[in-house]
């Protein structure tokens, strides 16, 4: 049985939707032992700063929970700090989970290409 | 947990009371071991009852009780048949076994054994409803074939295999023929009268008998080497201490299957099937006819079968899934895959399998249920649009 703040993510997952004019997209999908998991983030940015953040994910119970978790860390983040949430850092939220489910965490990859995007487009 | 709606028999069911009931005074009154007639007479009444036992499993497969040994289950059965014909044959006649892609894993990895001890193994492909092709199966036999071995029925998609045909074909061309019936027997019944297989798997704990006991059906004649060393019961086919209520609650187990109670279950499960087939984008694994009257296995796209499982537990109904990240190998099904499923596929499909306990009611509100959650689930795909 997966710990309360999974289950509770799982259920309730945060910022689920589409940014139909996001400021940057990006997807992911889950690792060797996941590859059928994925996820989309769509990001606002306002001054360096994500101002609203918006997923979805197909997957394990990890994968949407972590994308919830995800999505709550990074909003209102700047970009630097955003950058810096990690699989590791997702993880730690969620508590105890089978090592083999860290494949399954897909959010911040997700989040990290869309911050990737926008740099791109704003750079470009 | 008393309003859980238990869908999951084909991983294991319910104990049946009256099977209990059979089996109990053979825990407490009748436990002595099996001895023979000139044993003290608590032994020779337990020798009594475990012959009874297997007199009564042997009438429901037509067979004559010397045909049937008694074992931990169905894996033991399976293991019993393909490595004891393996060490019987494999010196004398040849090393090649014929088996097929979807087996359940007791044949499938002991098959794979007996490759890394230098047997050549055809896995048959199936078609995409999970049947073998018999011309196929035909020009895979050859002079050093020793063992045919295939499956009775699907432990995951249902599908049915002709069994009759298999058997025919084997006799006819002097191939030994092993059958896993374990999710099959007895509610798909098997007679070894009329269709010459020499080797059937057989399990207790899948027609809510116990769980541990099994039983292989060894045609007489039928060269198996005993692999197991131990002491000599069983007719000297497999050691170990005789599982005497095992056994009788494994007998008491088939008589309590009734044809009227199987078109009962199918009932059920020919609804469930109805109505998760409206759901979009959903699409029914295995055969649409030769299949488990108890079984359904369903493809939803776009969502995850973990996942599905979650929610439709915290609603209170157990099902299974082919899904890689729910496996305990990690991969996604073989069979899935095996009948030509991509692993989005496996990834997205569910298995119902209906037993004795279920209700009628249970049926829409599992129906209701699923409906639920896959659209929850699709809401949140980055899929999920496609959905609509």
């Amino acid at each position: 049985m997966y710990n309360d703040r999974i289950l509770q993510h799982f259920s309730n997952p945060h910022n689920v939707g589409d940014i139909p004019d996001a400021d940057g997209m990006g997807q992911a999908t889950g690792g060797d032992k996941c590859p059928e998991d994925l996820a989309y983030f769509w990001i606002k940015v306002v001054d360096g700063r994500i101002t609203q953040v918006r997923q979805k994910t197909r997957g394990c119970p990890v994968a949407i929970a972590a994308s919830s978790a995800t999505s709550v860390l990074a909003e209102g983040k700047t970009l630097e700090e955003a950058g810096r949430i990690t699989v590791e850092a997702v993880a730690a939220v969620l508590g105890e989970m089978p090592e083999r489910k860290f494949d399954s965490i897909v959010g911040p990859k997700a989040l990290a290409a869309a911050i990737e995007d926008y740099r791109s487009r704003t750079e470009g | 947990m008393s309003d859980f709606v238990y869908l999951d028999n084909a991983a294991s069911t319910r104990l049946d009371e009256r099977v209990l009931e059979a089996m109990r005074p053979y825990f407490f009154e009748t436990y002595a071991v099996a001895t023979s007639q000139f044993g003290y007479s608590p032994g020779v009444e337990a020798k009594d009852a475990l012959e009874s036992a297997r007199s009564d499993l042997a009438s429901a497969l037509g067979a004559r009780a010397e045909e049937v040994v008694f074992t931990s289950g169905g894996t033991e059965s399976s293991n019993m048949a393909l490595k004891g014909v393996a060490m019987a044959l494999g010196e004398k006649k040849g090393k090649h076994i014929i088996t097929t892609r979807i087996e359940d894993f007791p044949v499938l990895n002991s098959a794979r054994a007996l490759e890394r001890m230098g047997f050549r193994v055809t896995y048959l492909n199936v078609d995409e409803t999970g049947r073998i092709d018999l011309q196929a199966l035909e020009q895979a036999i050859s002079a050093d074939t020793i063992l045919i071995s295939v499956q009775s029925a699907n432990q995951e998609i249902g599908t049915l295999q002709d069994i009759a045909a298999v058997a025919r074909l084997g006799h006819e061309r002097g191939v030994l023929v092993h059958t896993d019936a374990a999710h099959s027997f007895p509610r798909v019944p098997l007679n070894v009268a009329e269709t010459p297989v020499d080797l059937v798997t057989m399990t207790a704990h899948l027609v809510h008998g116990p769980k541990g006991v099994g039983a292989l059906y060894i045609r007489e004649g039928t060269p198996l080497a005993k692999w197991m060393d131990g002491g000599f019961q069983e007719f000297n086919l497999r050691a170990g201490e005789e599982n005497i209520p095992g056994a009788i609650g494994f007998a008491r187990a088939i008589q309590l299957v009734t044809v009227e109670e199987t078109q009962r279950i199918q009932a059920m499960r020919d609804r469930l099937i109805t109505r998760a087939l409206q759901i979009p984008h959903s699409r029914l694994n295995g055969h649409p006819v030769f299949r488990l009257p108890h079984n359904a296995n369903i493809s939803f796209r776009f969502v995850e079968g973990e996942s599905i499982l979650l929610h439709l537990d915290m609603r209170g109904f157990a099902i299974s899934t082919g899904s890689a990240c729910f496996s305990r190998s990690l991969e996604a099904s073989h069979v899935i895959l095996g009948i030509g499923g991509d692993h989005e596929r496996a990834h997205g499909s569910v298995r119902f399998t209906f037993g004795r306990f279920n209700q009628e009611r249970d049926v829409d509100a599992i129906a209701d249920a699923v409906a639920e959650v896959i659209a929850s689930l699709r809401e949140i795909s980055p899929l999920g649009k496609e959905a609509n």
